[in-house]
């Protein structure tokens, strides 16, 4: 399957900023199942992108701008041809042991309950890694709700499992620190979800998880839909936890408050597109 | 627990006296006490105006205090100091060598010298750093090496300070003190002189500097802010230095190229000796809500265009854990057998050692393996029956983040405490530069002293007092 995206994020300040610098990891690698067809990310005339690479091999652009700005803009756009691989992992960049996504972090540190839910999913009777996994991502599937409102970027997984809500970031934390209790390689991925019900506009990238099982490496869990991620996940960083993966990481000088918009379209190519 | 050894008298109480103390034990005896009393006034009072303050973390009261010092100086003879020195310098050698194969080959992994998982599930263990090249592969370009006597031949290293020691600040402030007040002293003794670590710290740190800085670069001081416990000693040592103090807000990162704002506009800053940790260094890469930190300065440290001393990722060489492999971490990098012992280890993590450490919880000690300040330790022979029962929870819950080791008696030198003049415990913290050219370590330390009777916990944060140290040239 082909998929096209397009995303746009825009900053309008409502002082003009006197320097801005971001850390972008919106760029997808190639791995078995995921080819990248195109891909070109662009901002505005007065900032500047220097390409490189993180610490677990993420795609990272590191943006600069300084003046006067009254506004900033980052355009993504892409083409992916995407393969169903049941969500195993093979062919993507390696650079640590798993043993590393064993790591506890200040956002995925469980609390009691926490580990307790732990504890009762992996004591159904299961000895096989896979099969545990996957009562992990029913139980948090189906313990918790979906839910913009009560959580925010830098809600830990201990605190939105006590809501028993959150986004896409938040189950995914909650997945994280569940597995890592458990003794369970596991780590954060963000990207990009084509939804099957046809909606194209969105207004969020999508996370969801990896965990490690020893026959198959690398395996996706998507607890915020209850699956293993499909041909509709376009995969494009790798990090301990959201602030490790995060799409965005910025800082600035001045500028007072700041407006942002994202336009965020997700779709299936007409196969006879040109890249 | 053992009796322990007198730095004055060998045996405490004794009447005999040790080498390096013949001249000073005359001289206490023969000097009047209310001279020596004026003079600790006037020592007090020297400290109170140069404002050599220590913010106590978790005190409500009095977050500002003056760290009690001692005039009794903790001496020590040459033969014994170049023991130590030679020790010191392995060992700093050794963790400069071990992080630079962990963020590099990685082969001491390779070859079992330590368990991976000690140092991939350390969170001082900076993922950013691996494969990232330091100027002359330094990584810890000064450390604190905690070191404690328990009789006339044994030193024990209790913990290997490498992320941002302090207290060297007071090393000097101690001695210009001793100087002032008992100049007939010095005429006796032939002690070697400290004055000269700061000249011998920009040495180092300008020998590091990126290979693109020129002849001449510039090196600037990170601080927090004058709300960290240590700013004193980071704008005393600045002012030393001859170097600009500065907070994150100062600099900025254009281009991968680290810039300090002054009023000649912006000046490239080559070498950071930085007094924050890792965690507040760049909000782009670690804690987002530092604002202590400089956005984009990892990325300028990664790209060589800056040097960071210490190195980014130290704290994992100085974990408690990672600590107990020290002997075979030394021998592994330097082909050489320790000279200075470890003190003996139980590793919480392994379920025999904790089930020993429960057992014994009233002669161990407990420490957290990534406390410091002597915060989240047990001191089992002093503790009640409650703060036991306290860390056998912990220990049960986490065992992981916990080592326990003897309880031992650290040697005592006299000490004026308010009954006059008693054995007190001490340590010994001597500071260790490297660079370019090799190991350093200037003659003596800071010496800390237990003032409370038969407490071990020296830490200032934790009433702790200080000595000048001396080392007798002859």
């Amino acid at each position: 399957m082909r998929i096209r995206i397009a995303h746009v994020t825009a900053y309008h300040y409502d002082r003009p900023v006197k320097a801005v610098i971001q850390t972008l990891r919106l760029t997808p690698r190639a791995h078995d199942g995921q080819h990248i067809l195109a891909w070109r990310v662009e901002v505005d005339g007065a900032a500047r992108l220097s390409p490189g690479e993180d610490a677990l091999g993420n795609r990272l652009h590191v943006l600069s701008a300084e003046g006067t700005l009254d506004s900033l803009g980052v355009r993504v756009e892409g083409e992916v041809e995407m393969l169903d691989t049941h969500g195993v992992v093979r062919g993507a960049v390696e650079r640590f042991p798993e043993t590393v996504f064993l790591r506890e972090t200040p956002l995925t540190a469980p609390d009691e309950a926490l580990c307790a839910f732990a504890d009762a999913a992996a004591s159904r009777g299961t000895r096989d890694r896979l099969a545990l996994l996957h009562h992990l991502l029913e139980a948090i599937h189906r313990e918790m709700t979906f839910d913009t409102e009560p959580t925010h970027a830098a809600t830990t997984a201990a605190e939105a499992f006590a809501l028993r809500r959150g986004v896409c970031q938040d189950l995914t934390h909650v997945f994280l620190a569940a597995c890592r209790h458990l003794g369970i390689p596991a780590r954060y991925v963000s990207g990009y979800f084509l939804r099957g019900d046809g909606v194209v506009v969105q207004e969020a990238g999508h996370a969801w998880a990896e965990a490690y099982v020893p026959a198959l490496g690398w395996v996706g869990f998507d607890a915020a839909n209850g699956i293993s991620p499909t041909d509709a996940h376009v995969r494009v960083a790798i990090g301990l936890d959201y602030l490790g993966a995060a799409p965005v990481r910025g800082a600035r000088t001045g500028g007072g408050a700041e407006a942002l918009s994202v336009s965020l379209r997700i779709e299936q190519a007409a196969w006879q597109t040109q890249a | 627990m053992a009796t322990a050894f007198d730095e004055m008298t060998g045996v405490p109480g004794a009447t005999e006296v040790r080498e390096a103390y013949v001249t000073l034990k005359r001289w206490l005896e023969t000097t009047p006490r209310h001279l020596l009393d004026t003079r600790r006034s006037q020592a007090e009072l020297f400290f109170r105006r140069i404002g050599i303050t220590f913010a106590v973390y978790g005190e409500v009261e009095a977050s500002e205090r003056l760290i009690p010092f001692d005039i009794i100086p903790r001496v020590l003879l040459k033969r014994e100091w170049e023991i130590l020195e030679r020790g010191l310098k392995q060992r700093v050698t050794a963790l400069n060598r071990f992080l630079a194969d962990i963020y590099g080959p990685r082969e001491c992994l390779r070859a079992g010298v330590l368990p991976e998982d000690l140092v991939y599930r350390n969170p001082c263990f900076r993922l950013e750093m691996a494969g990232v090249k330091v100027p002359h592969d330094i990584y810890a370009h000064i450390a604190g090496i905690d070191v404690v006597r328990v009789d006339a031949d044994t030193f024990y290293v209790l913990e290997d300070n490498v992320r941002t020691p302090s207290g060297v600040s007071y090393m000097l402030e101690n001695r210009e003190v001793m100087l002032r007040l008992f100049p007939e002293l010095f005429e006796e003794h032939r002690v070697a002189p400290v004055e000269d670590y700061p000249d011998a710290l920009l040495a180092s740190l300008r020998s590091v500097a990126p290979a693109g800085a020129g002849r001449d670069p510039t090196v600037v001081l990170l601080t927090p802010g004058q709300y960290n416990s240590a700013f004193y000693e980071h704008s005393f040592l600045a002012d030393k230095l001859g170097v600009e103090l500065v907070e994150g807000p100062d600099l900025f990162v254009r281009d991968d190229v680290v810039c300090m704002r002054t009023t000649e506009g912006a000046k490239r800053v080559d070498v950071i000796y930085r007094r924050i940790d890792d965690d507040f260094l760049d909000p782009l890469v670690f804690r987002p809500d530092s604002v202590l930190g400089v956005a984009g300065l990892m990325s300028a440290y990664e790209a060589g265009n800056v040097t960071l001393a210490n190195a980014v990722g130290t704290g994992v060489a100085d974990d408690k854990a990672v600590y107990s492999y020290m002997p075979e971490i030394v021998r592994f990098f330097t082909g050489e057998e320790p000279i200075l012992k470890n003190v003996p280890t139980w590793r919480c993590r392994e379920r025999e050692a904790l089930a020993y450490v429960l057992d014994r919880l009233d002669e161990l000690v407990v420490k957290e393996v990534n406390g410091s300040g002597g915060y989240g330790m047990l001191i089992g022979p002093h503790a009640s029956r409650q703060e036991r029962e306290q860390f056998r929870r912990k220990l049960r819950h986490a065992p992981d983040g916990f080592i326990a080791q003897p309880t031992l008696a650290l040697s005592t030198c006299p000490t004026f405490v308010a009954e006059g003049m008693a054995p007190r415990h001490v340590d010994l913290r001597p500071f260790v530069l490297t660079g370019a050219d090799g190991c350093r370590v200037v003659p003596g330390g800071l010496t800390r002293v237990a003032l409370k009777e038969g407490s071990l916990v020296v830490n200032s944060s934790q009433g702790g007092g200080t000595k000048d140290t001396w080392v007798l040239d002859a």
